[in-house]
């Protein structure tokens, strides 16, 4: 068990600076989710703490020792790739107890050791296989077998399940959870899926362009987002975003209503997130909508509203809709809920 | 009909039509060497293009064995295709899981170097190999032989290992580095085991290659008792004659070292181990 620093860390390819000043304290047993769109350094801060990938400059502590220079077989972490890199030629147990052989280990505590962790993740069937003869999802649970073999320091998962079918994807997230529970260790978790993040994560760095754009608990992003960046990328349906400009005492939306709400001068743009959108009656709310598109997925409703001068506007309402398409009627926002950004995207807090 | 019911008896037939023309074609000239080898001397002219000869003989392999040189060529030129086909493999592997892994400075230089040494004729090159060789008082030795084929089959074996290490993905080595292996252990546990059909088949295809090669094997040699194979035939041509039946004969003696080795490579030859490696 260990805890995890990151002091001022970037990256450079040649003239490349994919990841810029990245600052991050870990904490013992801590579950860390990385998370931003494809391309924007996970996979390359990840590999850097692995010690697969130099780190151009910065720090890198674990328990306050510098490991910046440490080959990846001493800095004793697990890692658990995207594309699972089972060895070929090794049948599921061997599979698992490498690292422990490697490290000259007993071949009767492997043997222990394999035979639990194939306990652990339902392998026990399947130990003399080869991987080619393995599906998806058994080859997931090898991968996953041989990081928790040994007793790490942490574990590294690089998209783990983005190869996985939904229905697997949502099984084997919970057995992740299940196994941070139990086995109270430091996990790094790698995703691009923002639903993975919010439902697995103590805490969650948002990446974008190699910079970090936020840490925070899962409901502190979804409710303070640092910035547009941030509103946008997580909740899901994305959350709403207009254009606003000072009237007075109130902002005003482009097509001229007003939102009942000050934006001390700096805010140019006003987020509202699908579910904070009421439907009510024409003459009330803040703007006129025509629904274009209803989704019904049984629990809510996705109503893909058009609103004059002001472009498409989501609504997510709770349970089923009686509207339908064609149909005329009122939004009101919650503008409690409600989020405003200055001309830097950055989010303005306000005194409510 | 499904797509997996049993093919038409007319379909298969044809199949086999085929692969036995195309087998046929490919085999011919080696039955007609294994047919002249039996074939006593005094019937090579007068059976003519007969299938099979009206009376058949082992005197051309006795001959060949007991009153030539043969036994000599053939032993030289094992050395050489042994010794070339391993030392190739050797020097290509190491260059080829450079290629392949490390981005270095001049990466692109050596490659295009490399290819440029693909592109000249040999015989406009023999004449400095030959200074050269003989400046290191090379010339009449295996030696020489074994360092002019290595050289020559180096460039080549090298893409064809890049290749192979290409095909092995890079997180494989990376998982056992993170499991505890140093980069060496990782290329020897991992990539190695995997790499098998690879190494089998550069083996195999310089192996051959240094075999069959002849162009140097004159130029470099001169004595009877350091001649490989190839040049060995050439003495069965005398002046006024050809020894057509002990040439032949010999000829069949120098097919069974190739049919051993790829006997035994061709285990390894089977691709597919990586399959399994990656996704699901
Ligand atoms: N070996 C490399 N050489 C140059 N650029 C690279 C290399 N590896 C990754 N990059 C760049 O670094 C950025 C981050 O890549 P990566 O960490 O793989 O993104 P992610 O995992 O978030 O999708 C990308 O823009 C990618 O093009
Ligand atoms: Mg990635």
């Amino acid at each position: 068990m260990s805890n995890i620093e990151l002091r001022e860390i970037s990256k450079s390819y040649g003239d490349v600076e994919v990841m810029n000043d990245i600052n991050l304290e870990i904490q013992d047993g801590e579950f860390i989710v990385l998370v931003g769109p494809s391309g924007c350094g996970k996979s390359t801060l990840l590999r850097m703490i692995a010690g697969l990938e130099p780190i151009t400059a910065g720090d890198l502590l674990f328990d306050d020792e510098l490991v910046n220079e440490l080959a990846p077989r001493d800095r004793d972490i697990a890692m658990v790739f995207q594309s699972y890199a089972l060895y070929p030629h090794m049948d599921v147990a061997r599979n698992m107890g490498f690292s422990l052989e490697i490290r000259g280990e007993k071949a009767q505590i492997i043997d222990q050791r394999t035979q639990k962790s194939a306990d652990t993740l339902g392998l026990k069937g399947l130990l003399d296989r080869l991987p080619k003869a393995l599906s998806g999802g058994q080859r997931q649970r090898v991968a996953m077998g041989r990081a928790i073999a040994r007793d790490p320091k942490a574990f590294l998962f690089d998209e783990p399940l983005s190869n996985l079918d939904a229905a697997l994807r949502v099984e084997m997230r919970l057995e992740i959870a299940k196994l941070h529970q139990r086995l109270g260790a430091t996990m790094i978790y790698v995703t691009h899926d923002q639903v993975e993040a919010l439902t697995l994560a103590d805490r969650i760095v948002v990446l974008n362009e190699g910079k970090i754009q936020q840490i925070g608990r899962p409901l502190e992003l979804y409710q303070s987002p640092a910035n547009l960046f941030v509103a946008n990328f997580i909740g899901s349906p994305t959350m709403n975003i207009f254009d606003v400009k000072q009237v007075g005492a109130e902002l005003q939306l482009v097509n001229g209503a007003l939102i009942g709400m000050s934006g001390g001068g700096a805010a140019v743009s006003f987020g509202i997130r699908p579910e904070h959108i009421a439907i009510v009656a024409q003459d009330k709310g803040h703007v006129v909508g025509t629904a274009e598109v209803v989704e019904r997925l049984g629990s809510d409703s996705n109503i893909y509203t058009q609103v004059e001068g002001l472009g498409q506007v989501l609504i997510r309402h709770h349970g089923n809709t009686e509207l339908n398409i064609g149909d005329k009627f009122g939004l009101e926002f919650n503008v409690s809920a409600a989020h405003l950004f200055d001309s830097d995207g950055i989010r303005l807090t306000l005194d409510k | 009909m499904s797509v997996f019911a049993k093919p038409a008896v007319g379909w298969t037939i044809s199949k086999y039509i085929v692969l036995a023309l195309y087998l046929a074609f490919a085999l011919f000239p080696l039955y007609w060497l294994l047919k002249i080898s039996v074939t006593p001397e005094k019937l090579i002219y007068s059976d003519g293009v007969a299938l099979w000869p009206s009376e058949v003989t082992l005197d051309n392999f006795k001959s060949v064995l007991l009153y030539t040189d043969f036994l000599i060529y053939f032993k030289n030129s094992i050395f050489v295709s042994f010794g070339t086909a391993a030392l190739t493999t050797v020097l290509a592997a190491a260059a080829g899981y450079a290629f392949s892994r490390f981005q270095f400075r001049g990466k692109k230089i050596i490659i295009g170097i490399m290819l440029i040494t693909q592109m000249f004729p040999l015989l406009i090159i023999i004449a400095p190999i030959y200074r050269i060789i003989s400046g290191m008082g090379l010339l009449n030795t295996l030696t020489s032989l074994i360092v002019v084929y290595t050289a020559f089959n180096v460039p080549f074996a090298t893409f064809l290992m890049q290749s192979f290490f290409d095909g092995i993905p890079k997180d494989l080595e990376e998982a056992a580095m993170i499991d505890g292996c140093t980069r060496l252990q990782a290329v020897r546990k991992v990539v190695f085991p995997l790499t098998l059909p690879g190494l089998a088949a550069t083996l195999g295809f310089v192996f051959t290659a240094a075999w069959s090669e002849l162009l140097f094997a004159i130029m470099l040699i001169n004595s009877n008792d350091k001649m490989t194979f190839p040049v060995g035939l050439l003495t069965f041509v005398s002046k006024f004659s050809v020894d057509w039946g002990q040439m032949m004969a010999a000829g069949v003696f120098a097919l069974v070292p190739s049919c051993l080795f790829f006997i035994f490579i061709q285990r390894y030859l089977v691709q597919g181990l990586t399959s399994g490696a990656v996704k699901g």
